[in-house]
């Protein structure tokens, strides 16, 4: 390394350099925007989703297939498990919807700036965990 | 290729990949985007203007020749939408070719599994 490039390290030029996942979970090297967890949190509710198809087919089935299996369905659905397994299912869904509404926008030139798209971001973290809330409150039987 | 034109191939507007696909896959995420969230609303439109969830009131929503139409084609648009979420996440995630090359074909059959099992529980109602 030259002379030049050590003394203008020195003076706090930022290194640049490859992140690396630990950076950005336990060691907290970086604080994540709130539009890369929008991101990041898209594809883990979409590979969550593709995990549960056959439990959702398979629950659609037993919906449709006859009166018994529908009374075989409710039971299953009324379940405190699956109740835990389909508010997670539902915030996965209603996640992937919401971020995939503001990427429309942003295919639209809207909201592309470095604050609105955070301001979005926001919004969609918001709206989808107070529509999971919702959801919630009638799987469990609030009102 | 369809209105190819070598002329026009320069520059910016030079193509870097071959077959499009790109393009192709990104608008298809949107569509079948919009189609999903549309079937969505039809859904929660009709079932929450329902009385109690039954399954006469639940099955004849599925009765009806129209709407088995239209969450059929929902569903495929899903399955493609699928498709191209979880081909990127092995793109992403895993650098073994044949790794790679296995897991996309499985996604594939079992989305085309998934597919021929809608069929099913639709046209059982």
């Amino acid at each position: 390394m030259s002379e030049a490039v050590r003394e203008a390290q020195k003076k706090g030029r930022p290194v640049i350099r490859n992140v690396d996942f630990g950076d950005i979970t336990y060691r907290g090297y970086y604080k994540q925007p709130p539009s890369a967890i929008v991101s990041i949190l898209h594809r883990v509710s979409g590979a969550g989703l593709f995990l549960f198809l056959p439990f959702l087919l398979y629950l659609f089935q037993q919906s449709l297939l006859s009166e018994d299996t529908f009374k075989h369905f409710a039971g299953v659905v009324s379940h405190p498990l699956s109740k835990i397994i389909i508010l997670g299912l539902s915030w996965a869904y209603l996640h992937h919807f919401t971020a995939g509404i503001r990427h429309l926008f942003m295919d639209n030139h809207i909201a592309l700036d470095k604050d609105d798209s955070q301001k979005t971001a926001r919004w969609v973290l918001t709206i989808s965990l107070a529509l999971t809330v919702l959801v919630a409150l009638k799987l469990f039987g609030v009102f | 290729m369809q209105g190819f034109d070598t002329k026009k191939n320069i520059g910016q507007r030079r193509l870097v990949v071959g077959a499009h696909y790109g393009m192709r896959d990104w608008l298809a995420q949107r569509l079948t985007g919009i189609l999903m969230a549309v079937f969505t609303i039809v859904l929660l439109v009709s079932f929450l203007s329902g009385q109690n969830f039954t399954y006469e009131g639940w099955a004849g929503l599925f009765a009806r020749q129209w709407f088995k139409l239209f969450t059929a084609v929902t569903f495929f648009g899903m399955f493609y939408h699928v498709w191209v979420g979880i081909r990127d996440i092995w793109m992403d995630y895993i650098k073994s070719v044949g790794l790679r090359l296995t897991l996309q074909s499985l996604t594939v059959l079992w989305l085309l599994a998934c597919a021929a099992w809608t069929v099913q529980i639709l046209w059982s109602v």
